[in-house]
């Protein structure tokens, strides 16, 4: 091993408590390196076969609804406006006007500078920070490609938690990662963590995104999502939603089993957010399955799962009217944004 | 929280309870009373009929003709007239048509066959209709491909077909079964007598109206109900050529005698008591989900079911937490449900001999574990079990069980593993669990089976040849070695033409 390989890590709690005080680069690659393979095949055929559950009348009802209440509502583009963005506000607040039984989503999700607006247009809704109400998440530290310096993704989290952004989903540098510079890696997400502490001593939620698009193999998500819940992150996230393939279910899967076993070993509850590629109520159910089969139905609450996605709500409201009225509206009478 | 609210969360429902999602079963248009088809048409059987009835819940679904040895001579008979006159003289290429045929009108009537199967078997309709049925119509397509390509079959230009071959297969799988026998011996040109299990003809019977659908010529493929009187009527027969029997080790050892030197040719494919090998560098989530597939598919009525599971002894205790973790999501239950994971067992009798060896189990001292879940109140279940703490010696690790009751052993090194996954009568399949490729071939070289999987278990294929060794049978099914069971070599009836001095 190099010498650099001796040099100490910045101290997470979580990974001081497993790996050891000593915490090097090195003790860090050799934990991870161990942790069992995976099977490709054998976890997509799992994935597969939890797909195959028929969701029907109550349970669909159930479920639905349950979707909505998951939903980050995003919107991640160079060409949004304040006008876009208190839409997507207002949406989140009231998702189907036609029905005021329809739940509120978990959080709107947009870049930094969007954070002011989407606040002041949740109004009384926003969470501000507090468990009830509509979150504002931002995406952060160089948002989707992770290219840039530390101090800068530091800054970059800073400002949007000094905005208000009660979540920030900051991206992992797959460079380093997949050159396995683990510790590299862990220090950024640690020195993310801290960006997100606010003035009062709390800290704004830390989801990480992995972009298990990039990362290749099942191996590399597994390592991936190790690393991020030893480095100190809330949440682990599939994907930005720039880079396909984005969420699967397989590596979603995947990834909750690291939960249920990061669970099992310590008693601490991680959040997973799956972003990118679900569109659809059917393929949204399958993740809810995936979810009570793999780590038990406490998951499905917003502090612990999230679905990252724009079109889906639109999917869901569609059969929520359904299941009310008995048959398709269709696309026009939902909003769209 | 006040007494209300706790009534109100007493009333939600868990997600995991899901609806009930049944699959319809108005696709099934069941007769009242099912024949023989014998010469391609519907008779009545001499015998007396019987009732099939659904094990989920115990209710008839129709009565069945039972055929005495006076009827299994006549579709014997039939079978040969159809094999002098029809179907050994048409071409391999149309005897694949017709096998295309009916592969394609397996699929289109697939829904039908699959709710017939859950029906009549007590699976779950997710197996018979992700598994068994799709099964059924790869098995006829792959074989319909070879009809006109046997001088490439491995016995040299020109194979010849044997005749006429009687077929017994068993409940397990009946349709599978079916279509295993069935698609190589008409492609290689043989006609057919072929006897369902007495528990499970109903699919046989919409398979009979698909040949007919499918104009296959009158004679080729003879279907004749009955237990186990039927069965030895018809491999005892003495104008059938060949013999082919899945089915118990008991009746597979009988039969084997009984055809002692007549020159029926025969394939066995009896019983297994499989080793499913798990290593400490396995990949842990799927080798959970591998045991599970392994001995919990189809209720453990499966030949090549992982019955017995190898632990390596520094995982074991991780390993037999995870797998009652998983156990305990299996929901079992009404087999026509798509949520089902575990149906029904099979017969009152088979459910009394799992209830009777799993007894004997703990009575040798194995500690038992059985998942909770609720049993329906009538027809035939049995939750999913397990023993640890189970000695080589024990009977529930020596005997095949043939229900969802596994055995988990222990071992230290490789070479433990391999003996003690050896050291049974049978050798059908095994398992073997690790991510070390290296690890994997030189195991799998040592262990003695027909089958071996490799981070995997119970997965199938036409092309892949299955088969035992020792008390698990004899010969193979599946693939270009499956033909090789319904052919023999030209040059085998005419030594004389090597007798003669040419070169």
């Amino acid at each position: 091993m190099t010498i650099e390989s001796a040099i100490a890590l910045a101290p997470a709690e979580r990974a001081v408590n497993l790996i050891g005080a000593d915490l090097t680069e090195k003790s860090l690659k050799l934990h991870l390196e161990g942790l069992p393979g995976v099977d490709a095949v054998g976890l997509e055929q799992r994935a597969a076969a939890l797909g195959t559950r028929s969701i029907k009348t109550t349970s669909k009802a159930w479920a639905l609804d349950t979707i909505v209440k998951l939903i980050d509502l995003t919107t991640l583009e160079g060409a949004d406006t304040p006008g876009k963005v208190r839409s997507l506000a207002a949406k989140a607040v009231l998702p189907d006007a036609s029905d005021a039984s329809t739940p509120q989503v978990a959080a709107v999700c947009v870049y930094g500078d969007m954070v002011p607006y989407a606040a002041e247009a949740l109004g009384s809704s926003w969470s501000n920070g507090s468990d009830n109400g509509i979150n504002v998440a931002a995406v952060a530290t160089a948002f989707p490609s992770g290219r840039s310096s530390l101090p800068i993704k530091i800054m970059d989290t800073k400002e949007a938690v000094a905005n208000g952004a009660d979540e920030i989903d900051m991206v992992i540098d797959r460079g380093a990662f997949l050159s396995g510079k683990y510790g590299v890696v862990f220090d950024q997400i640690v020195a993310v963590k801290e960006a997100c502490r606010r003035e009062n001593g709390t800290y704004a939620h830390l989801k990480v995104i992995l972009e298990t698009g990039e990362l290749n193999t099942y191996d590399n998500v597994r390592r991936a999502s190790w690393l991020a819940i030893l480095a100190g992150g809330d949440f682990i996230k599939t994907s930005t939603g720039k880079v396909a393939p984005a969420a699967t279910l397989p590596v979603t899967l995947l990834m909750l089993e690291v939960v249920r076993d990061w669970h099992l070993l310590t008693g601490e509850k991680i959040g997973v957010k799956p972003a990118g590629g679900i569109r659809s109520s059917k393929d949204a159910i399958k993740y809810l399955v995936t979810v009570a089969e793999t780590v038990g139905e406490e998951w499905l609450q917003p502090h612990l799962f999230r679905f990252g996605a724009s079109s889906l709500l639109n999917d869901v409201l569609m059969q929520r009217q359904k299941l009310t009225t008995g048959h398709y509206s269709g696309p026009d009478y939902v909003t769209i944004d | 929280m006040t007494e209300n609210d706790k009534a109100l969360s007493a009333k939600v429902p868990s997600f995991l309870d899901y609806a009930p999602a049944p699959e319809s079963t108005s696709v099934l248009h069941l007769k009242k009373h099912y024949g023989l088809f014998i010469d391609g048409e519907f008779v009545d059987g001499r015998g007396d009929a019987f009732s099939t009835i659904s094990p989920a819940t115990e209710k008839e679904i129709a009565s069945i003709s039972n055929a005495n040895s006076a009827d299994v001579d006549v579709a014997v008979a039939a079978a040969r007239k159809a094999y002098d006159r029809t179907w050994s003289k048409l071409s391999g290429a149309d005897r694949g048509k017709y096998l295309f045929r009916i592969a394609r009108l397996v699929q289109e009537r697939a829904r039908e066959l699959a709710v017939a199967e859950s029906l009549d078997n007590g699976k779950p309709i997710k197996e018979s209709r992700d598994v068994d049925v799709p099964l059924v119509a790869a098995w006829f397509f792959y074989y319909a491909g070879w009809a006109d390509k046997l001088d490439y079959a491995g016995l040299g230009p020109n194979p010849q077909s044997l005749g006429v071959a009687a077929q017994v297969i068993p409940w397990n799988f009946p349709l599978l079964m079916l279509a295993w026998k069935i698609a190589p011996a008409l492609a290689a040109g043989n006609t057919v007598v072929i006897k369902p299990a007495e528990t499970t003809p109903l699919s046989a019977m919409i398979f009979a109206e698909i040949l007919q659908q499918a104009d296959l010529p009158k004679g080729v493929v003879n279907i004749v109900t009955g237990a186990g009187d039927t069965g030895h009527a018809l491999v005892n027969h003495p104008d059938v050529n060949k013999v082919a029997f899945t089915g118990s080790t008991g009746v597979g050892r009988a039969i084997a005698k009984s055809v002692a030197g007549t020159g029926k040719k025969v394939t066995l494919e009896l019983g297994g008591k499989a080793a499913n090998i798990v290593f400490d560098d396995a990949p842990m989530d799927q080798a959970i989900e591998g045991i599970v597939n392994g001995i919990f598919f189809n209720q453990g009525h499966v030949c090549c079911a992982g019955s017995r599971l190898l632990v390596q002894e520094n995982v074991h205790d991780e390993v037999v937490d995870r797998l009652k973790a998983r156990l305990s999501t299996l929901r079992m239950g009404d087999p026509l449900d798509k949520n089902t994971d575990i149906g029904a067992i099979n017969s009152k009798a088979q459910l009394d001999r799992i209830r009777e060896l799993s007894d004997i189990g703990e009575a040798e001292g194995s500690e038992r574990w059985t998942a909770d879940c609720p049993i329906p109140e009538n027809g035939f279940w049995f939750a999913p079990t397990i023993f640890t703490n189970v000695s080589t010696s024990s009977r529930i690790a020596r005997e095949e069980v043939f229900g969802p009751v596994l055995s988990v052993l222990t071992f230290r090194t490789p070479a433990e593993a391999i003996a003690k996954a050896n050291n049974t009568p049978y050798g059908l399949s095994a398992g073997i669990w690790s991510e070390k490729g290296s690890r994997v071939l030189a195991v799998a070289d040592k262990l003695r089976a027909g089958v071996i999987w490799a981070n995997t278990f119970n997965r199938f294929d036409p092309a892949s040849p299955f088969g035992g060794y020792k008390e698990s049978g004899y010969g193979r099914e599946g693939g270009r070695h499956g033909l090789a069971s319904y052919l023999e070599s030209a040059g085998w009836a005419a030594p004389a033409v090597t007798k003669g001095g040419k070169k």
